[in-house]
């Protein structure tokens, strides 16, 4: 089987002669773990500080939470940039594609129809000339 | 280690290309079909989570999050589930090496934390409801029974499967379908857990803070 290169399976360990230099399985898991509880930790206690601007802590915690999924992925998951991954990177990031519009898009369009239903453009016109 | 060096030595344009060696082997293709099907039931969760986030308002004079939302009891479900997480990639080890012993206990420990966040969850629903937080009160309500109940329902799913795998390997041991199975679980475990992160932040974190 050496003289094959196969696609490796997503979720899969890299294989030995990969890994050679890296640290052992379990540590990898491990540092996830301990990556993973920080950043749980840090968002429960931006939401709960009041020492930061309240007006960026959703940001702040949305950042905390998509670089914690990145952690998952890479130390949970074993998702890699080397060429045997290649698939399962390009299957993530078209989800993440999908993902991307759905949220996005359907916030976009109900926002905007939200704001169309309170006040009319017009009438909020001419309630502003009125005054 | 020869093995290794004389693999070094080989220039990587002079081994094949995936493409070119015929079918990938059954684990690398069960596991990818498996991988796009997680993907589209993150899709899935993308279109809860989107109409969460627009309905979140709608609370129809009804309570809000802010008041609803108990942050210790989410913590230690965060906890729980991030800790299976860890259990399930320390039982998928055993398994590839073929440790029995290890991989029970994996997946005891797995299924104990996985049990204790359902059994947290379920008792915060029932709390709710009990104080007239039904899903039928508000727009807001329904969206929020609709995306961490559907997750939950996945956990359930995700225990069902475990208990099912570990018979399998009881009673077949650690042939290759059932090695397949097990790393489609670990998959399926992991993917949760990142829902979870998503779960936690949009609904609980933000709903407090917002």
């Amino acid at each position: 089987m050496t003289d094959v290169r196969y696609d490796r399976a997503p979720g899969d360990i890299p294989n030995e002669e990969m890994q050679a230099r890296s640290p052992s399985e379990a540590l990898v898991y491990t540092i996830g773990l301990l990556v993973a509880l920080i950043l749980t930790a840090t968002s429960f206690w931006v939401a709960n500080t009041s020492l930061l601007w309240p007006g960026g802590i959703g940001l702040g915690l949305a950042v905390l939470a998509i670089s914690q999924m990145g952690i998952h992925l890479v130390f949970f998951l074993h998702l890699t940039s080397g060429p045997d991954s290649t698939n399962n990177i390009l299957a993530l990031a078209f989800g993440l594609l999908i993902v991307f519009v759905v949220v996005v898009g359907t916030m976009w369009i109900v926002t905007d129809l939200n704001d169309n239903m309170l006040m009319p453009p017009s009438d909020a016109m001419n309630i502003r000339m009125q005054r | 280690m020869n093995i290794a060096a004389a693999i070094d030595s080989v220039p990587p344009e002079a081994l094949p290309s995936a493409s070119e060696t015929g079918p990938a082997p059954k684990r690398v293709v069960v596991a990818y079909g498996f991988w796009i099907l997680l993907l589209s039931d993150i899709v899935m969760f993308a279109a809860l989570f989107a109409s969460y986030a627009i309905l979140v308002r709608a609370t129809a004079g009804g309570p809000t999050g802010a008041q609803l939302f108990n942050q210790t009891t989410v913590a230690i479900e965060t906890a729980c589930l991030l800790v299976s997480s860890y259990t399930c990639g320390l039982m998928s080890l055993a398994v590839n090496s073929r440790n029995r012993l290890g991989t029970y206990l994996g997946a005891l420990v797995t299924f104990a934390l996985g049990a204790t966040f359902l059994t947290l969850e379920l008792r915060e629903f029932a709390d709710m409801i009990a104080h007239g937080a039904t899903p039928q009160r508000s727009a807001f309500l329904s969206a929020f029974f609709t995306l961490v109940g559907c997750h939950g329902l996945h956990v359930a799913l995700g225990l069902i499967w475990l208990v099912v795998m570990m018979v399998q390997v009881a009673v077949m041991g650690f042939v290759d379908s059932v090695q397949h199975r097990l790393l489609c679980f670990s998959l399926f475990w992991h993917a949760l857990d990142i829902v979870w992160v998503g779960v936690f932040t949009v609904v609980y974190l933000m709903g407090i803070s917002l």
